[in-house]
């Protein structure tokens, strides 16, 4: 626990200082939101279009904080220092689970509402599609953080890491779809299949986070 | 105490063979590295009791960093067995991390992090959750006090290597693998860490050097590797001699 907290605390600490991925992520996401009102040239949007315009942003923005995670470990030898130390190589990875995921969290926090502003005619639906963002987030940061480090070894790490991230992330996408879309149909929320979808995506969750907990020692080897 | 491929013979060999299984710190026998095609260290065996200094001498590219990141568990050797302070790696290299100090070719240490920060971190993945005495004190030793709070990014490559210094020793450490550990320090930096990272009882260390006419003239045993990380010494620093030396780094001799 003592080196989960100290690994989280510092990449938290060296992000406030040196805002390096979440500003970077959020002017991404309100580029995008912006491009997407002219090129759809839509006010409004409902349902599965809805759920894609934001889904699809918050996917390509983690990107950008997914390449960086190891950045500091692979070229300031955090992980020869780490892996000298009588800890559990576990712990960095449920910490650089935690971190994407904060890094997504804050993300969402300030981009939703202006997609809201953006695209949507009621804001009702923004309650339960927290829970769906939550999940998803937990997806995707346990998938990116193994991903990255994977990736972190090699010199083509910036097209290795989405390339081998996105197509594991097509089931995030499709069960945090399948759940907004409901919750952002017009007229307001319907809740038929919510449940059946965050199942999907707790599913999906547990596995990555086990198969991270599994695999993330080796990864870590030379 | 360190034998070659072959028996080193000598005073080396004689040690080796009377010296207790427990005060053995390191024993590695017929140690293989590969990265690829390339060969970086081949059949390297060696036995180093504890508390005595092992100093590894070599041209470049004979694999004494690889050497000491093995011991250090960092790299899996690709054949022969690595036995350090008691552990066979990598099977056990959880045990053993903790009581190594490893000062590599880089400072590890994070830019964007203040000195003390840096070594708040490490000495909180080592256990040690009261440790700004500790830190406060080696940075006195270090003559970096007044630099505590400088984020390591401003730091010059010798003040960051006496950084690396603190955070080497920091959790004090059993075994201390010292890559060039004098590389970038001026003669006063070097004179002030000295005394953290030298000969001390009970602590035993492998140092990698080019300085091998300085090196040969302590109380030691020494490895020297060839070109293609063969060994073409091991044994006590006085039966080599710097001409012997000068001619493996010249690739004169193997």
């Amino acid at each position: 626990m003592r080196a989960f907290t100290a690994i989280l605390a510092k990449d938290l600490r060296v992000e406030l200082r040196t805002l390096q991925s979440v500003p970077g992520m959020v002017l991404f996401a309100v580029t995008t939101f912006v491009l997407f009102r002219f090129g759809l040239d839509r006010t409004s949007l409902e349902g599965s279009l809805a759920a894609g315009v934001l889904l699809a942003t918050v996917l390509f923005a983690a990107i950008l904080a997914v390449n960086r995670l190891f950045v500091a470990e692979r070229d300031q030898g955090g992980l020869d220092a780490i892996r000298l130390a009588p800890v559990d190589p576990t712990a960095m990875f449920a910490a650089k689970v935690t971190a994407l995921a904060v890094y997504l969290v804050v993300l969402e926090a300030i981009t939703v509402p202006i997609f809201a502003v953006f695209f949507l005619d009621e804001w009702t639906a923004l309650a339960p599609l927290a829970l769906v963002l939550l999940l998803a987030d937990l997806g995707l940061a346990a998938t990116g953080a193994l991903v990255s480090s994977l990736a972190t070894g090699s010199r083509a790490r910036d097209l290795i890491g989405p390339l081998l991230l996105l197509p594991l992330l097509v089931p995030v996408m499709i069960a945090a779809a399948g759940a907004a879309d409901p919750l952002l149909a017009a007229g307001g929320p319907e809740y038929d299949r919510v449940a059946t979808w965050l199942a999907v995506l707790g599913l999906y969750d547990v596995m990555f986070l086990l198969v991270g907990y599994g695999v993330f020692e080796f990864v870590l080897e030379d | 105490m360190a034998t070659g491929t072959k028996p080193a013979g000598g005073v080396a060999a004689q040690h080796a063979a009377h010296t207790p299984e427990t005060a053995i710190a390191i024993r590695v026998a017929g140690l293989w590295r590969e990265f690829g095609e390339r060969v970086a260290l081949q059949d390297v065996s060696l036995e180093l009791p504890h508390g005595r200094s092992l100093v590894v001498l070599g041209p470049n590219g004979a694999g004494k960093t690889t050497l000491l990141r093995v011991l250090a568990t960092l790299l899996r050797p690709s054949g022969g067995e690595v036995s350090v302070l008691g552990c066979r790696l990598p099977r056990e290299a959880w045990r053993v991390r903790g009581r190594i100090g490893y000062l590599g070719h880089e400072p590890l240490l994070y830019r964007d992090l203040t000195v003390v920060e840096n070594l708040r971190f490490c000495a909180r993945l080592h256990g040690l959750e009261d440790a700004d005495g500790r830190i406060g004190e080696l940075l006195e030793r270090v003559g970096m006090a007044s630099r505590a709070e400088e984020l390591a990014r401003n730091l010059s490559a010798g003040m960051a290597q006496r950084i690396a210094v603190c955070r080497t020793v920091l959790h004090d450490p059993e075994l201390l693998l010292l890559d060039e550990p004098g590389a970038h320090l001026d003669p006063e930096a070097s004179a002030l860490v000295q005394p953290l990272i030298g000969p001390r009882p009970g602590r035993t260390r492998v140092t990698v050097t080019h300085d091998f006419r300085a090196a040969l003239a302590q109380r030691g045993i020494a490895l020297l590797l060839g070109h293609g990380g063969s060994v073409a010494y091991a044994g006590p620093c006085e039966g080599l001699s710097a001409s012997r030396a000068e001619a493996v780094y010249r690739g004169r001799l193997r």
